[in-house]
């Protein structure tokens, strides 16, 4: 047991400090400070510049083009993005379809697809869910026919985050009805071009449309988009919501988020004196900072031992569980702080709102944030499915 | 004891709620908050024309009503459906200000008021004064028979629909001092008077306001000079029944929101409201909705107490509904899921109007502590 970091771990520290100095944009740094919502432009601006650096993709192998870093490495430069305010990049491609690509898709697939993730050609989402296959989503009902070449694809998906700037979309889609529901799913990649797809913005409680309603009537799809085997979709789905679920501690988004609650409280006044001398407030702030601190150690603890070759399981669920708590209650200290100025309607998806916002709302869309974040404990398997994993593991002997 | 509501306030309550029913569904109230006004007249007008407004005034006043448990009547309907219009700026603050403390001139105003046709607006935060009710920095400063107003005024809502504004300044002391305070009712197009205007979150409008050596009469003034605290105080404990009261009925209707969609959503072939992870859920939200309705009876009852009375009642009502208003509004949107998170679901805008309560008159964490301190008094 040891916590100090190493000479090469801090060299590495060095190395990303520098990077980040020198090539973060101050124009996407400001819009991250601000709370606001970047652009399409945005973020394919920052994908390049991590790709120009080739830590576009850490997590993947070198031999695909990736960065390959262990658990400490990532920590370090999540933290060092945090503290800088640099953009996230956008997973759905690089974290969430590539693993199941590596994993299961053929050699021609990969050759093709993984390096237009890389140079931002392909804009990837996710088409998972739909209106009646939510925490339950292996009872989808989007169907796939085969019929010569093609698989027609019919059925409606839900909350395809960022669905309006994706040109391929990843989906689940039911190829045999007269088996177990899980038995019958597959995995199929489709262009968004494609005749007979539709994309309507979902308006959410915080004025935001980032999520999607995806239509598919008759959709032609060639049948080398299959990916693996016809029916076996729930097996790679399953692995990719492993991955997805590694990196959903979002470690550096609460960090980010409790430096800017304390960036808050000391400009707002609460009693003559700023807010972050109120003790009640100060004592809010730490319980956040205290549990922060712990689960910042069980993600590295976690995560090395994933490294290491064991599959993160129970602990990626506990990690979701307890991350997604914290950051929520980081965004419910920002809307407290923010006092009557969390009122105004300042939406982070509003891009230089046209209304003039009061002076005091440099403190950002707290509200906004703080409603948009209910997500985190519904998206990528609920808290509440993710407790059941947890529960149905260690209590397996009881049932 | 007797813990029913009058004849006179049960048919207020049933009309209302008949009417709002009927008159104000989601799809009605998003046609309202995504227009430039923020507010319908054709709501407003009605609602006056049901006694809305009539029953927030004593019948000294030209009411019939304006007794703790009226305003918890009419607001408590209100949050029920998410009503966004005025009727907190203009009935009950500003409004009840005027009643409260207005010459005969002044208060020939109260007509116009009950019968919907002003519309009003209380300016009295500041940029740095958070939740604390003393401390002014605008100034009023005499000039023959004039004051002339200056300062910022914070997040003044109804301010752009307003017709006149009740504004707080100060003749003397320091900040924070609780004397030295004025009111004065101030014409929306006074010069040097600006409204820096903005939609907030959970519906209606708000401004900035801005005094430049705004001039009036020195017959503006609202009550004594310098002796506007104690008023102040009054009308905002009043506010937060108003506020308390609406934020249980909106909460009543996002836990029959939550009941409804727990017994009908489907996952894993049953009703989710059959595993029990949830249905727990629902019955602490059920047990906290009881002591959410008693902390609002709480305080409307001791309305009309002294004022030690009266302020501990508000402050501890007004804690107890920040803490559940927080519970029920994110247990019902987690047990809804993604759908919740939608605009166009009742419960978005229910949601919000519960949490963004806390914002006014004071936070969870500011009535503890004001509880505390009146409590060592």
């Amino acid at each position: 047991m040891d916590l100090s970091y190493t000479d090469a771990e801090k060299a590495f520290r060095e190395e990303v400090r520098t990077f980040l100095a020198e090539k973060l944009p101050a124009e996407l740094s400001d819009k991250i400070k601000g709370g606001k919502e970047l652009g399409k432009a945005d973020v394919k601006r920052w994908h390049a510049i991590l790709n120009d650096q080739d830590w576009l993709a850490p997590n993947w192998p070198k031999k695909f083009g990736g960065a390959e870093w262990n658990a400490v490495q990532r920590h370090i430069f999540e933290e060092e993005a945090a503290a800088h305010h640099a953009p996230r990049t956008v997973p759905f491609g690089l974290a969430m379809l590539a693993p199941v690509l590596q994993k299961f898709g053929s050699q021609e697939q990969n050759d093709y697809w993984l390096p237009r993730i890389l140079s931002g050609e392909d804009w990837w989402c996710q088409g998972y869910s739909e209106p009646g296959a939510g925490s339950d989503l292996a009872s989808l009902k989007t169907t796939a026919v085969k019929d010569g070449d093609h698989y027609i694809v019919n059925g409606q998906k839900t909350w395809t985050t960022l669905g309006q700037h994706a040109n391929m979309i990843f989906c689940l889609v039911r190829t045999d009805k007269d088996v177990k529901q899980q038995e019958g799913i597959s995995f199929l990649l489709i262009d968004m071009d494609t005749p007979g797809i539709e994309v309507r913005p979902i308006v959410l409680l915080d004025g935001g449309a980032e999520v999607n309603e995806v239509w598919f009537t008759d959709v032609k799809v060639p049948v080398e988009n299959l990916v693996g085997e016809e029916n076996k979709g729930w097996t790679y789905a399953k692995y990719l919501l492993t991955h997805e679920r590694t990196n959903i501690a979002g470690v550096g988004f609460s960090q980010a988020g409790l430096t800017a609650v304390k960036r808050i409280a000391k400009s707002e006044m609460a009693g003559g004196k700023p807010l972050i001398e109120n003790a009640h407030f100060a004592a809010r702030v730490a319980q956040v900072e205290i549990d922060l601190m712990a689960m910042s150690t069980t993600n590295l603890r976690i995560v090395s031992k994933a490294a290491a070759g064991g599959a993160p399981g129970v602990e990626a669920s506990m990690l979701k569980v307890k991350g997604t708590i914290i950051r929520q209650e980081i965004n419910d200290l920002a809307r407290r702080a923010a006092g009557v100025y969390a009122m105004p309607f300042a939406s982070e998806a509003i891009e230089g709102s046209n209304e003039a916002l009061p002076d005091p709302l440099a403190a950002g869309p707290v509200a906004a944030q703080y409603f948009n974040n209910r997500k985190l404990s519904i998206f990528g398997g609920s808290n509440e499915i993710q407790r059941e994993i947890i529960a149905k593991t260690t209590l397996r002997g009881a049932q | 004891m007797n813990f029913d509501l009058t004849e006179e306030r049960q048919m207020l309550q049933d009309t209302l709620r008949r009417f709002l029913r009927d008159r104000y569904d989601t799809a009605t109230r998003n046609k309202i908050l995504e227009s430039d006004s923020g507010i319908s007249t054709e709501i407003w007008n009605s609602l006056a024309e049901l006694g809305v407004i009539g029953a927030l005034f004593t019948e000294d006043q030209g009411g019939f009503g304006g007794k703790g448990f009226d305003i918890a009547v009419v607001f408590e309907e209100l949050g029920r459906a998410g009503v966004v219009e005025p009727f907190m700026e203009t009935g009950v603050l500003a409004g009840g200000l005027i009643a409260d403390l207005g010459n005969d001139d002044q208060q020939a105003h109260i007509e116009e008021i009950i019968a919907g046709t002003l519309q009003l607006a209380f300016a009295h935060g500041e940029p740095i004064s958070r939740y604390d009710l003393t401390r002014v920095a605008t100034t009023a400063t005499a000039k023959g028979d004039d004051m002339v107003l200056s300062g910022r005024k914070a997040v003044v809502l109804n301010a752009e629909a307003a017709d006149m504004l009740v504004v707080s300044a100060r003749e003397s002391g320091d900040v924070n001092d609780a004397d030295g305070i004025s009111l004065f009712l101030v014409p929306k197009d006074a010069k040097g008077l600006t409204v820096q205007g903005y939609a907030l979150l959970a519906g209606g409008r708000a401004a900035e306001v801005t005094l430049d050596d705004v001039t009036v009469p020195t017959s503006a003034r609202l009550g004594k000079a310098g002796k506007a605290s104690a008023p102040i105080e009054a009308r905002i404990a009043a506010a937060t029944v108003a506020q308390v009261a609406e934020t249980l009925g909106a909460m009543d209707t996002a836990a029959a929101l939550t009941r409804e969609y727990l017994l009908t959503r489907k996952q894993f072939g049953r009703p989710i409201g059959t595993f029990q992870a949830l249905a727990h859920r629902m019955s602490d939200m059920l047990i906290e909705m009881e002591q959410a309705r008693s902390a609002v009876i709480n305080a409307a009852g001791h309305l009309e107490s002294d004022r030690k009375t009266r302020e501990k009642q508000v402050s501890a009502a007004k804690n107890l509904m920040g803490r559940v208003g927080r519970l029920i509004a994110e247990d019902s949107i987690q047990m809804h899921g993604g759908i919740a998170m939608t605009q166009e679901y009742e419960l978005a805008h229910i949601a919000k109007r519960i949490v963004m309560a806390d914002h006014r008159f004071g936070d969870t964490d500011h009535h503890l502590e004001r509880f505390i301190a009146l409590s060592v008094a």
